[in-house]
């Protein structure tokens, strides 16, 4: 073992200026925790795949059905309806499931949160991971629609990693924000489902969102999702589906807004979770 | 570099608490219920807008669990930290370990901490005994490579190389209990702080730890503190002490020094009361005047641990000489609410005739103690033949510690409700 003899004052208030790099010491704790996680969901490994394959596939035959065959909305150039569903709602079904169990994680692993010190910042990470690894599973289905589809994907396809990212820094941001509110308002665990519900049919998740009108796009917008499906679609369908750049740059923007405000309500309350927990 | 490894330099802890207010006893007007209810609501929405903690309760407190402590430890001191229930022992080790952030005062500390606050922490029931040996080193702060090359030994201490591929949630509890210890007992920080873990796990294994501490501080100069209210173990473990009472250091020196002290603090405050108090009744025949508490060896104990015997002895002084006689002993149980949970009577039992000396005491057995942590008040009572002798209101507490009470090497917590029930699960198809 390496004796590193450093020096730690422990003060009030006293803003930590190692934050950083202490958060870069656990990181072999962020891999043990992520693994953790990971494996726990998928130990009865039917069960979790399984769940991970179907909940995007069965979500996504209701919505063609729903969106194509009665509302009758077109999809984005001569792309399969459902591919595009799909390609929309992998994004979303990654970012659901990232917020809503990243704002549970802190008060489901209460026990560690008082009796160890680690920097909190890697138990809703960790916990996101996790829905990261059922986002890349669920990529199974969608190359197995593409080949029922004969749907080649073109370049495009090699900017699919740059969207995931975005997707994963989209959800970090607004997950860090929601999990420490959930610490000290409990009450936000009740909100938080139903936000997502809503969410669910505000995006442009069983529609293309050229299906809103022109006047509105840029509202619409706002919600840093629209940005990540576009972009997914972009990616998987090729040239049926164009970018629309002010949503891009907003999703960017609204993205790093996010991730600063998340980062500085989540070090700003990280002190007072194990007093309050 | 200096011998010094933690210095506090007046260190205080606040936290709030919330209170009901005490409310008539029957019922209350519907005025009062909602002013009461808007009140509140208004104090809520103030704190949630300035992004304040908001407590539950119709008044908030400041209660300071630390106040104004300061002291210094070396570099190879095991120190001993002892004070009673409520003292801010954990408060002062999860600062230290950086778990909670002090509210006033310093503390400066040299060198890597690693916290053992409880056995098995983040084991999962459903990884592999091999995969939590990773788990919870990692989150005990033992890198990777450490834990690999401690592995075996960790495996050859607790015993279970047979098991290692099976998920903890089929181990008996004793296997889970001694796989968590053995991980904990293979830390090797410069600084090593330890809360009662100790006292759950059987007592052939508990030496075992200590043993195995105790080798790591003498030999390679680690510092270790150490909370326990079992002095025994404190006097062997440590080399010195320190006292904390009502968040404050009232000692600070030699192990022995400090668990003289704490003793005698223990008298003034019980034996004295009782014996001077004068809100009794009875005709004086015999007189409580002491209540002790003890293991099932017969050890004085400060306080009961929730799983564990209970021996409860009342003493006192009488005017009879050995005879045997019909008495009623009986003392009742009330929780921090004031809810009666139980009674306890000798003649419930059948054991309607005991032996009264000059002085003496009743003992009563309680081979389990089925409550959660927190103190419980007690009315004591006894009658000598169909006549009151003695009676005290609120005559004494009974502290009771978290404990191991399922045998399962967790410690069972006080979130619901007072009492603990032994029970057996089982699931079947209809
Ligand atoms: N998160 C918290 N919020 C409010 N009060 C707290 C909190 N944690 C501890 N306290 C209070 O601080 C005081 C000191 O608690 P602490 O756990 O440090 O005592 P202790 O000396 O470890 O006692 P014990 O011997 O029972 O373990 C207690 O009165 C406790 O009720
Ligand atoms: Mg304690």
């Amino acid at each position: 073992m390496t004796i590193e003899s450093h020096e730690i004052v422990l003060e009030a208030g006293r803003a930590e200026r190692n934050y950083w790099r202490d958060l870069w010491r656990y990181r072999e704790l962020f891999q043990v925790l992520a693994g953790r996680d990971v494996a726990v969901r998928y130990k009865q490994t039917v069960i979790g795949i399984v769940w991970a394959v179907m909940r995007p596939f069965l979500t996504m035959l209701i919505f063609t059905i729903i969106f194509s065959r009665i509302a009758k909305l077109p999809s984005d150039g001569d792309a399969p309806y459902a591919l595009m569903v799909l390609a929309g709602l992998l994004p979303w079904t990654f970012f659901s499931t990232a917020l809503g169990d990243a704002s549970l994680s802190l008060v489901t692993n209460s026990n560690l949160i008082s009796k160890v010190y680690f920097p909190r910042l890697i138990i809703p990470t960790a916990t996101i991971v996790v829905s990261f690894v059922d986002l890349l599973i669920s990529f199974v289905i969608l190359v197995a629609m593409m080949v029922w589809y004969r749907f080649a994907p073109t370049v495009n396809i090699l900017a699919l990693p740059l969207f995931v990212i975005m997707a994963f820094l989209t959800s970090l941001g607004p997950g860090l924000w929601i999990t420490a509110l959930n610490v000290k308002y409990r009450d936000f665990r009740y909100i938080i489902p139903f936000m997502l519900q809503f969410g669910l049919y505000v995006s442009p998740v069983g529609f293309s969102s050229t299906a809103v009108p022109e006047q509105w796009r840029l509202l619409y917008s706002l919600n840093p999702m629209v940005g990540v499906i576009d972009g997914f679609r972009w990616c998987i369908l090729g040239g049926n589906s164009h970018i629309y750049w002010p949503s891009l740059t907003s999703t960017a923007v609204i993205t790093v807004f996010f991730l600063w405000l998340g980062i500085r309500q989540f070090r700003k309350m990280e002190k007072t979770f194990a007093d309050l927990i | 570099m200096s011998d010094t490894v933690i210095s506090v330099e007046g260190l205080s802890k606040r936290y709030l608490v919330g209170h009901q207010a005490a409310r008539g006893e029957r019922y209350e007007t519907l005025r009062e219920t909602v002013t009461r209810g808007v009140r509140r609501f208004g104090r809520t929405a103030l704190d949630m807008a300035r992004g304040r903690q908001i407590i539950q309760g119709d008044t908030v407190e400041e209660f300071w669990a630390l106040k104004d402590l300061s002291f210094e430890i070396k570099r190879g001191e095991v120190v001993g930290v002892i004070g009673r229930n409520g003292a801010g022992k954990s408060t002062l080790l999860k600062i230290l370990s950086r778990i909670t952030e002090p509210t006033k005062g310093r503390v400066t500390i040299r060198g890597r901490v690693a916290s053992l606050l409880e056995v098995g922490t983040g084991f999962h029931p459903e990884l592999t005994g091999r995969e939590n040996i990773y788990l919870n080193g990692a989150i005990l702060g033992m890198t990777r490579a450490e834990i690999k090359a401690k592995f075996d030994e960790i495996v050859d201490f607790a015993e279970v190389e047979k098991f290692l591929d099976t998920p903890v949630k089929r181990y008996s509890s004793g296997m889970y209990v001694r796989l968590a210890f053995a991980v904990a007992a293979h830390l090797e920080p410069e600084i090593l702080v330890v809360d009662e873990v100790l006292s759950v796990g059987d007592a052939e294994f508990q030496r075992k730890c200590l043993g195995k501490m105790k080798d790591v501080s003498a030999g390679q100069g680690r510092t270790v503190l150490f909370v326990s209210h079992n002095m025994p173990s404190v006097q062997q473990l440590c080399t010195s002490g320190l006292m904390l009472s009502h968040g404050t250091a009232l000692y600070r020196g030699s192990i022995d020094g400090t668990i003289a002290q704490y003793m005698s603090s223990l008298d003034q405050t019980s034996r004295q009361e009782l014996r001077s108090r004068k809100d009794r009744e009875g005709d004086g025949r015999l007189r409580v005047v002491d209540v002790s508490f003890h293991d099932e060896r017969g050890n004085h104990v400060e306080a009961a641990i929730c799983g564990q015997p209970l021996r409860v002895r009342i003493h006192y002084e009488s005017r009879y000489d050995g005879q045997e006689m019909p008495v009623d002993v009986a003392f009742n149980l009330r929780s921090n609410n004031g809810i009666l949970l139980t009674c306890f009577a000798n003649i419930q039992t059948g054991a309607e005739r005991l032996a009264v000396h000059r002085k003496g005491y009743f003992e009563c057995l309680w081979p389990k103690v089925n409550l959660r942590s927190g103190s419980y008040m007690s009315t004591l009572f006894v009658g000598v033949e169909e006549q009151t002798a003695d009676w005290l209101q609120n005559a004494f507490q009974i502290p009771v510690e978290e404990g191991n009470f399922f045998g399962t090497g967790r410690l069972v917590t006080r979130d619901h409700g007072d009492l603990v029930m032994d029970q057996v699960w089982t699931g079947a198809p209809t």
